[in-house]
């Protein structure tokens, strides 16, 4: 008879219902599916190596996606993002091989750039009040001009290339590009700075002021403000944030690639987006999680690579990847829907 | 103390992990003439494509249509993949090895970008052979062969034959910004018409764009008395950005389509430089089955060229009919 007199706010929910208003957890069940499938459908999907193919394809995809949810949380977007991964990766690539530069010092001015443009389109979107959609497509357009423009004037071709014969090239790309040999299988590094990029991202937005200011400003900037959330500063710095991300992503390029191509990056800050909603941001702002958007990137390369392990025709690959996506948004659809009634 | 008794361990596991990690080595001569293939001598062969075309592109879809022909004819099992973009064709690489596939054919625009992946495909055993571009990296990764045009000679060849039709001033129309055999094409050109040559970008996914802007350079330009396209689909909308202007300019290109063959019929275009890529497809499938079954290897370590072979008036009514087949 008591329980029925309880308060239903103080109420403890169920564990399943707890579990249910996780946004990230319809990503989790996705991503639980298209494992499966692709484990019983082809037969080196699970092998080492397989397992090494779809990771490495995830990771880099995997650190934007996380950034970028951030951002949409904070309700933003940066459409400059893919492009700035070329962008860092050109910077590096041009002080190091052009003008002779060691390769750390070069990174570290290519991150300063990075900061800077993301910077730039923060303060930009906070100053004039245009949304961040137009804002980012303009960076997004001057970069790529930069990109080629920049490249062929100072190579004279389309693609900086020789990362291999410069200074400090061992060092760094021990930290950016190396690989981590378990049970006879080399996994990419950039696999570990993605697990390590999504748990201090969601570290940061649960756990620390910083992240209530994230979920304060994306849900209602004017209310955020109103109680004393500084929606500037935090609305700039989530732009620094994707910047960092790309930086990173550019890094691990160059120093794996050892060349870039002055169109590399373009469209695919689509598909961060695209991460990061299957992993239950919403388009809106105001809601979503950092793990989500890492296991959003986590489907995409498993589906990626596992349409390729399974031989399909390519001429069908982006109808599989179209179909499942749509099918893994919309069981994360019906989730949140579940988690509205439940939070009510 | 316990707190930092556990910190210092995880440091400690931290550091050890670190230590299994092998960093990219650094400028390297790789090992020469790689071990013979490990695969099996018998049964059907399975070979991977992996090209950096874009998807729908006509000109890759004649060397798909080439492997593929290949395939059916020796029974080897040929799977089609591409992706434009370096990072993910390695991917794609690593992928085939993963498959353990019995033989790998890569075209190599990025070369650089790939070699970390064809370089683990070559110790794995599997025979590799590059096509179309990458052809001065091909043996230092350790492939058996390339089999492509050199890019530099085919648009020198263009550049000749405009300048022995007596053609002064020569735009380049590049359609893909960042590729690097396009950039090739019109540095030979430049070279082999030893004359006045320009530059124009465009972009080939946009063909009003792509008309409107080589409207403008005659226009401002009418000087201009050659127009020289880098793909076939760009050829047409230069034919009727030229008719439209009233411009003298003549058109040549690089690539064929049924277009390109009924503007050279009509006088339209004067000529297309043909790279024949559905040989680039159906040559490696059938050398790497030579190589398996009979441990032949072709080309002496020199290129095996397919092209250019220059297309006018005079031969096109044959090759026309090949072109519809989808095969030219």
């Amino acid at each position: 008879m008591t329980t029925t007199t309880l308060d239903e706010r103080i109420a403890k929910p169920r564990l399943l219902d707890r579990l249910v208003v996780r946004p990230e957890i319809g990503a989790l069940l996705g991503a639980v599916v298209v494992f499966l499938f692709f484990t019983v459908v082809t037969d080196q999907f699970f092998s080492g190596s397989g397992v090494a193919t779809w990771l490495d394809d995830a990771s880099t995809l995997g650190i934007m996606a996380v950034a970028v949810s951030l951002l949409m949380i904070g309700g933003e977007f940066d459409l400059s993002a893919g492009v700035m991964t070329a962008s860092t990766a050109l910077v590096t690539a041009t002080l190091a091989t052009q003008a002779g530069w060691n390769v750390w010092l070069a990174l570290f001015a290519s991150l300063v750039f990075a900061l800077a443009v993301g910077a730039f389109n923060g303060w930009l979107v906070m100053r004039t009040g245009l949304p961040s959609f137009i804002v980012t497509l303009g960076t997004f357009l001057a970069l790529q001009g930069l990109n080629l423009g920049v490249t062929r004037l100072v190579t004279g071709t389309v693609q900086v290339s020789g990362m291999r014969s410069t200074d400090g090239y061992e060092s760094a790309g021990f930290v950016f590009a190396s690989t981590v040999d378990i049970g006879g299988t080399a996994f990419q590094i950039s696999i570990v700075w993605w697990i390590g990029f999504a748990v201090l991202a969601a570290w940061l937005l649960v756990r620390t002021r910083f992240g209530n200011w994230i979920f304060a400003v994306g849900g209602s900037a004017q209310s955020s403000r109103a109680v004393g959330v500084p929606v500037v500063r935090t609305k700039i710095l989530l732009f620094m944030t994707t910047a960092l991300a790309a930086w990173l992503v550019g890094s691990i390029n160059i120093l794996r690639f050892a060349s870039v191509q002055a169109n590399q990056g373009i469209g695919l800050e689509f598909q961060y987006i695209i991460a990061a909603v299957i992993g239950g941001c919403l388009l809106t702002g105001g809601f979503g999680s950092a793990i989500g958007a890492a296991i959003g990137a986590l489907i995409f390369g498993m589906a990626r690579q596992g349409i390729v392990f399974a031989r399909w025709d390519s001429d069908w690959f982006m109808l599989f990847l179209g179909v499942m996506l749509l099918s893994a948004v919309l069981v994360n659809n019906a989730f949140r829907r579940r988690a509205e009634r439940v939070r009510r | 103390m316990s707190h930092r008794l556990k910190k210092v361990l995880v440091v400690a596991a931290g550091l050890l992990l670190l230590s299994a990690c092998t960093g990219p080595k650094a400028e390297e001569k790789p090992a020469a003439g790689a071990g013979p293939a490990t695969t099996q001598p018998s049964g059907p062969l399975r070979v991977a494509v992996i090209s950096h075309g874009t998807a729908g592109d006509a000109f890759w879809n004649v060397v798909k249509n080439g492997a593929e022909e290949a395939g059916r004819q020796l029974d080897v099992q040929v799977e089609y993949n591409s992706d434009g973009d370096p990072g993910n064709q390695a991917k794609l690489i690593d992928n085939a090895v993963a498959q353990r596939v019995g033989g790998l054919v890569v075209s190599m625009a990025n070369p650089e970008a790939l070699k970390t992946s064809i370089e683990n495909a070559v110790r794995a055993g599997i025979p590799v052979i590059t096509i179309n571009s990458g052809e001065d990296k091909s043996a230092a990764y350790g492939a058996l062969t390339h089999v492509g045009q050199n890019e530099t000679i085919a648009g020198e060849e263009a550049g000749k034959k405009f300048r022995e039709l007596g053609k002064k001033k020569l735009l380049c129309v590049v359609h893909e910004a960042g590729n690097v055999g396009q950039a090739q094409r019109c540095d030979g050109a430049k070279t082999g018409f030893a004359g006045d040559v320009h530059t124009l970008q465009v972009d080939i996914s946009n063909p009003t764009d792509a008309e409107s802007r080589i409207k403008g350079a005659v226009q401002t330009d009418s000087s201009l008395d050659a127009v020289l396209t880098l793909n076939s689909q760009v050829a047409a909308r230069a034919v009727s950005a030229i008719k439209a202007v009233g411009s003298k300019a003549q058109v040549g290109t690089f690539d064929l389509n049924t277009d390109v063959v009924g503007a050279i019929k009509a006088g339209d275009v004067v000529f297309a430089v043909d790279q024949q890529q559905y040989e680039q497809g159906y040559l490696p499938v059938q050398f790497l089955k030579l190589y398996r079954d009979n441990a032949n290897v072709v080309g002496g370590g020199k290129p095996v060229l397919t092209g250019p072979d220059l297309v006018d008036k005079s031969t096109v009514d044959t090759v026309g009919r090949y072109v519809q087949r989808g095969t030219r």
